[in-house]
């Protein structure tokens, strides 16, 4: 399917960045006219998947996370985070919810609200290479009152 | 995030403000602990009336918060959620085990 806009944003893995990396990600699906409740959905996947990489696959060190957000003709927009942190060993296990390898900071529910946010989730992952997380929304057209 | 309490009459009520994210997430527990562990209250109220944007983190401090107040035997609710945070609290299934309210006790 044709790609009819595309960004990419490469930064450090800092919590700083979390909010940066979702607004801009809100930012470029405004261009569809999504609702706020789809706008709020793509915000919160994208913090989820963002916030994993620098706590997941950075632990000790800061990182490089990249963000690329495509639109294509059908109004959906697709996207991607990648980290070339530590991986994750089983990622159907690290699917769960409730699953956490982190303290009791963390909830365990990430990958679970992706996947209810967003309309399909992928995820990528090798041991000591990184991880990419890919997420598809549709933005319903919608009726011009 | 901005972190405001009131406490009156073993009722501590806290104000989040802005966005709890897991950048916010430390700081805002450290600071609901200390406002719980200074005044032991009988009730405490989480009112997000202002809570901007809320992630799985949130859904941290609301399992932590609803612990400490079972350990001090008290109550524990949410209030005010706007839908944004509505809408993770119902994904996450928390909205089930944890007493979430359209107004204060």
């Amino acid at each position: 399917m044709k790609v009819t806009n595309y960004i990419k944003i490469e930064f450090p893995s800092r919590s700083a960045n979390e909010a940066l990396s979702r607004n801009v990600a809100a930012c470029f699906a405004a261009q569809l006219d999504p609702t706020l409740e789809e706008l709020g959905d793509i915000k919160t996947a994208v913090s989820e998947a963002v916030t994993n990489s620098i706590v997941h696959a950075y632990p000790n060190d800061v990182g490089r996370i990249c963000m690329k957000c495509r639109l294509f003709e059908d109004r959906s927009i697709e996207i991607s985070i990648r980290d070339w942190g530590k991986g994750i060993a089983d990622v159907e296990k690290a699917m769960e919810p409730l699953f956490t390898t982190g303290d009791d900071d963390r909830s365990g529910m990430g990958f679970s609200i992706m996947e209810s946010f967003m309309d399909h989730l992928k995820v990528k992952s090798q041991e000591n290479k990184g991880t990419t997380v890919t997420m598809k929304k549709k933005i319903e057209r919608k009726n011009l009152s | 995030m901005v972190i405001n309490g009131e406490f009156k009459n073993g009722k501590l009520t806290v104000f989040l403000k802005g966005d709890l994210d897991h950048h916010a997430a430390r700081e805002a527990m450290r600071e609901l602990t200390l406002k719980i562990d200074t005044h032991l209250p009988r009730s405490c109220v989480l009112d997000l009336k202002n809570l901007r944007f809320m992630d799985s983190s949130g859904i941290a401090l609301i399992l932590k918060t609803d612990k400490r107040m079972k350990e001090l035997e008290g109550k524990f609710c949410v209030v005010n959620v706007p839908p944004q945070p509505k809408r993770v609290l119902n994904a996450s299934g928390i909205s089930r085990i944890i007493d979430i309210r359209e107004a204060g006790i």
